[in-house]
Parts: structure tokens; sequence; C-alpha cells
């Protein structure tokens, strides 16, 4: 109905290619960036700014990661959140070290350390693979989990063993620490997730992104075209684990303010992978939806006992969340394994047909 | 050459030196790798029948624990609560196969591994509402398991094994010995194994797919039973025992996931390894608690030499 595609001629092999086969995918994009740019900023309260849209953007940007190298490139792992947690450190000590280094130059450079330490874990990738390699991905989580904790040199011998993000500005506004408004944060978290989903969209529409996808598929009959695996694999992981870093460098700066090693371990890879596969593998705009998914609804959840006047302990509150949010990963997975992007294409299908039932 | 000293020399001279001690470590290894191996092997059994890699084994520990417990401290006699607990088990491997396993069958095992992952969540909470977070004391002195300990004294020296250690080592043994004697001389257990081999051919011969995956699901609910019993008399019955699950999944690389032997001798290495190493190199040279990830290091560099476990089935693949 909205979507109606006639008139809209494909006249060169060129415009079947483009980004937006469809003028209105092209609107819809828009307007969704209206919302964000222009109606959450001036609508939505701390709380909203805290609790829901920064932890989503940032969950969808380390998701994004994740899907890079398992969805695309079909390459399971568990060491997101251990990844996550390199790219925080590493931006932590390029700040203590060099104070006078521009934020954005530090998160963009403390990407580079995560992806390093993904393409050392990427290598067993070359012989081991699916559920092994997923297990020896816990590897990298566990290795690294107890490197953050054990090094202290990592979080500057404090005593808390905590790394704290000082105050810092980037064109004269505070956008790090415990003075920056919320509103910095958020447009600075938007900006950067923009532009890697832009960067990440067009890489895996192109000649690696395709070399990826033909791996996943099938590698030996990848390599027998002449694909080099290797070049392929690590460079999974090199481009993965570089965003999954940026995510986790944001994820400290922007949002929490500080962290301890314990906030990188198993359960926050989980969370990254649930988002990824709820949201659906091998698509870019699923971890968005998947995002949206994980981390509104224990948010939502809250609000509802309260909302009715049910006398429910907090403590309650909290494990009916954990059942609930279980029995819902299955109902997804039951209902559309393929996630909540094929969601999003069967509907547009529809629109696109609507009237005719075919 | 004071480091390569310190690394390659002095934990074998401290060995050496107080082999009592040495002896005491690998006992304590052992024990846990005893533990390991059991929940091991009920992830080789589902894995070997289903290709479902089970993530939810370590949660059945502590919620087939947890219900003992539970039923215990309502009145129930220990000795009655336990055929009790393994009914529940048996529900809930009914449960799961109806509910989870049933409509996803065929999907891409990665799906197969998150739903296990969801059962792991929805146990965790509904575990947590039903008994509590709090810790709970397992009833060992109830269900009859001697808690005292024996002193040896090899080489002069003094080794305590308690009684409760020994008694999970021979319970476990006697687990393993039934489960064997299960798989290869009964029908059912030649079923289970049919199945692994060959879906399609064994469906076609009539064996009901679902009624051997609710049977091997109950017999991880067994064996997660058992785990919980001997682990929750060491250490207590807690969520925190989900995090032994997580020790399983090395042990299972290190082994093959599809290899009950594996499981077994992978079991035993990793434990005893690990705490020789963290002893004698963690310790004094890396600050400690290198048990989090030794075991994942060395199952990682085993991978490296054989793609598939020690154990495992070698992995051919066609284009």
């Amino acid at each position: 109905m909205f979507y109606r595609i006639a008139g809209q001629y494909k006249t060169s092999y060129h415009t079947d290619y483009a980004l937006f086969p469809v003028k209105q995918d092209a609107w819809l994009l828009a307007l969704i960036l209206l919302f964000a740019f222009v109606v959450f900023p001036l609508t939505a309260s701390d709380f909203m700014f805290r609790a829901l849209l920064i932890p989503v953007l940032i969950y969808a940007l380390a998701a994004l990661g994740l899907n890079i190298l398992t969805g695309y490139a079909g390459q399971l792992s568990l060491g997101t959140g251990a990844f996550m947690g390199v790219g925080a450190y590493a931006c932590y000590k390029l700040i203590t070290i060099f104070p006078d280094l521009n934020i954005i130059v530090a998160i963009a450079l403390s990407g580079f350390f995560s992806a390093a330490a993904g393409v050392a874990f990427g290598l067993p990738s070359l012989r081991i693979k699916g559920f092994y390699l997923a297990i020896a991905t816990l590897a990298a989580q566990f290795f690294l989990l107890w490197l953050f904790q054990k090094w202290a040199w990592l979080y500057n011998y404090n005593a808390s063993g905590a790394i704290q993000v000082p105050n810092m500005q980037l064109f004269g506004v505070t956008v790090a620490g415990a003075q920056a408004p919320v509103l910095a944060q958020y447009f600075f978290v938007l900006i950067v997730v923009c532009v890697i989903t832009m960067f990440a969209v067009n890489i895996t529409r192109g000649r690696i992104g395709r070399t990826w996808k033909a791996v996943r598929d099938m590698d030996i009959a990848a390599e027998l075209v002449g694909i080099n695996l290797m070049k392929a694999k690590l460079s999974a992981f090199f481009v993965s684990s570089y965003i999954v870093g940026i995510a986790g460098a944001l994820f400290v700066f922007m949002w929490r303010g500080a962290a301890e090693a314990d906030l990188f371990d198993i359960q926050l890879s989980f969370r990254v992978l649930f988002i990824a596969i709820i949201g659906g593998l091998g698509s870019i705009l699923g971890n968005y939806l998947g995002a949206l998914l994980i981390v509104a609804l224990p948010v939502l959840i809250g609000t509802v006992p309260a909302a009715f006047g049910l006398p429910i302990s907090s403590a309650m509150v909290e494990h009916l969340n954990t059942m609930i949010i279980g029995a819902l990963i299955i109902g997804f997975l039951i209902i559309e394994p393929h996630g909540l992007a094929r969601f999003w294409a069967l509907i547009r299908e529809k629109l696109i047909i609507w009237p005719f039932p075919h | 050459m004071e480091m390569l000293h310190s690394i390659l020399v002095a934990p074998f001279a401290d060995m050496a030196e107080a082999p009592d001690f040495f002896l005491q470590v690998v006992w304590e290894g052992l024990v846990s790798g005893v533990l390991y191996a059991l929940i091991a092997l009920g992830f080789v059994l589902i894995y070997k029948s289903s290709r479902i890699f089970n993530f939810a084994q370590g949660i059945m520990v502590v919620f087939a624990a947890l219900t003992l417990v539970g039923l215990h401290e309502n009145g129930v006699p220990a000795l009655l609560a336990v055929p009790l607990t393994l009914v529940v088990m048996f529900f809930l491997a009914v449960g799961i196969e109806r509910v989870v396993l049933r409509p996803l069958v065929n999907q891409p095992d990665i799906i197969l591994f998150m739903a296990t992952i969801g059962i792991t969540l929805f146990l965790i909470g509904l575990g947590e509402t039903i008994f509590g977070g709090a810790n709970k004391i397992m009833i060992t002195e109830q269900l009859g398991i001697p808690t005292g300990s024996w002193v040896l004294e090899p080489f002069g020296g003094f080794v305590s094994i308690e009684q409760r250690d020994m008694t999970a080592v021979v319970g476990a043994v006697l687990l393993v010995i039934a489960l064997l004697l299960f798989l290869n001389k009964s029908k059912m257990g030649r079923a289970i194994r049919a199945l692994g081999d060959d879906h399609q051919a064994a469906l076609s011969v009539g064996i009901s797919l679902s009624t051997i995956w609710v049977l091997v699901w109950f017999i991880s609910g067994i064996i997660a039973l058992a785990t919980g019993i001997v682990w929750g008399a060491r250490a207590g019955v807690s969520f925190a025992l989900e995090v032994i699950a997580l020790k399983a999944l090395p042990v299972l690389m290190l082994g093959g996931l599809e290899s009950v032997t594996g499981a077994i001798v992978g079991g035993l290495a990793i434990g005893i390894l690990e705490k020789v190493f963290e002893i004698y190199w963690g310790q004094p040279l890396l600050g400690g608690n290198t048990e989090a990830w030794f075991a994942y290091m060395l199952a990682l560099l085993v991978l490296l030499v054989r793609p598939q476990g020690l154990f495992g089935e070698k992995i051919i693949e066609r284009v």
C-alpha cells in the first residue's frame, strides 16, 4: 500500500544494485533518522535516554559487530563481551596515557586493539569449525576477563580495580564523565552508530561481504572457487572485533561511566548473541530490532507490576523477568527462527503487493 | 634464566619435595574432574542422539539439586525426595521435548543451541521464583552419605580424603558403568545410538524420535541430579553451580563432542591438570585464579592438533 513500487523502473544494472532499490525504503529510513535526530532529543526524558535509547544503540552496535562474524562469515563466537572489554580498557589506557587525545580518535584507535585480539583468537578458526570454534572463543572470554582482573596496569593500579571515566570535552561540550549532559552523549553515540552502520552496510554488500557469505555457506566450496579462506575469515574477525571494541568503548565511556572486569562477563556475550539471533543473523536491520526487544523489554516488564499496583518485591520482578525473557527467546525462535528482520521482510513484501494476495 | 628456572624447574622440585601434598592436589583435581566428566556426559548423551548442543545441562544440575533440597525442606523424607525429584526431572524432559524441541526439529544447530540458552534462562527464573535465590545446604547426611574423612600417610606425609568425595567417585563410576551397559546392551540404548548415527535411517526402521528425545533428556536429568548431589555436598546448592557447566565445555572439546569415553577422560584430565597448574604455576607466577581459563586454553591447544578432539568422530567434509 505505502510500498507501491509501480512506476519505479530499473533500466540499468547499476540501479538494480543501488543502496535503495525501492524509493520508499529511503523515505522510511529518513523518517527513522528524523525521529532519532530531532524528535527524540526534543521529547525524551533523561530516564529514556539512560535506560532505553543509549543502551539500545550501543547494544545494537555490538550485535552488528557480532553479526558480521556470525551472520555473514558464519563463525560462531561467544567471546563478544571480552572483546568489548578490550575496546573499553584500551580506550581508558589511551586516554590516561595521552590526556590531550581527542575522544573520537581514542575510540577509533581502541577498536584496533580489540581487532588485534579478535584476529589472535580467530586464528584457530582456520582449523576448527562450528561448536568447537564457539567453545574456543570462550577461551578468549575467560582468559581476557582474567587478564582484566589481574593485570593492574590496565586499570592504573586503582584500589577498587575499576576504571573510572574522566570528564572529556569535544568541541567545548563535555561528552564523557560524570558531568556530561545525557543529550551530548546520545548524539555522540548516535553519530558513531550511524557512521559505522553505513560502513557495515556497504562492506557487506561489496566484494568482501560476498566472500564472507561464500565462506559462510560452504567454506570448502569457497576455497575451491579461489577465495582465500584465511584472508576471508581473519578479515571477518578483524572487522567484527573492531566494531565490537568500539561498542565496548562507547558502553563504558558514554553509558556506564565506570566499569569493572565483571561487567564484560559471559552474560554480556550471550546478551549480544541473543540480540543478533533474535534480530536475525545476516542482516543489519535485525540488530536494531533485536536490541530494541532485548533492552526495552526488561524495562517495560519492570514497570508493569507497579502500574497495576501489584505488591511484588523487586527481587521477584527480576526472577520473573529472567523467566519471561527465556520463554520469549524460545517463543521467537519457534515462530521465526530467522529473526525479526525476516518478519519485517515479510511485512514489506505484503505491503508491496497489497491488496492482492500474490 | 631465573624466569625459565621458575617455570621449568621450580614447580617440579616442589612436587618432588612434598609428594604427599602433590597427591592431595591430584586427588582434589580428580574429584572435580569426576564432576566435570559427569556434566560432560549429560552433554554428550544429548549431542549424540539429537545434535543439540545442550547449554542447559548446568542449570539442570542446579534445578535438580534445588528441587531435592526444596522437597526435603517442605517435610518430604530424604529417601522419598530423590524419586520425587526424578519424577520432576522426567516431566521437565517431557515439557522440553513438547514445547521447545518438537517445533524446532530440523532447524540449524545454532537455533537449537540458542533455544537451550532460552531454557537455561527460563529455568533460572523459575528456580529462583519457586525456591528463592538464597544458598541452600545439600542434605548430605539425610541421604546416608558419610561425611568423615580418612587420613593416609604415604611417604611419611599426610593426605586427607573426604569420605563424601570417595562416595562421589564411586557413585560416578557406578553411574557410568550403568549408562554404558544401558547404551550398549539394551534395546533403547541401541535405538539412541542408531538415532545418533543417522536420523532418517533410524526413523525408517520405526524408532520414535520424540520418545528417544524424552528418554535422553530424562537420563541427562538423572545425571544432573547425581552431579547436583555430589557437587552440592561440597559447595552448597546455589545458582553459582551453573558456572560449572561452562567448565564442562572444554572437557567436551578435549574429548570430542560425541564420545562418552572422551567425556570421562577429558573430564579427569582437565580436573587434575588445572588443579596442578593452579597450585604449582598459577599461584606463584600468575597471581592465581588460573582455573578460570586454563581448561579452555588447554582444549584450544589440543584442538589445533586434533580439530575433532581426542576421541571425536573424524570430520569428513564433502563439497
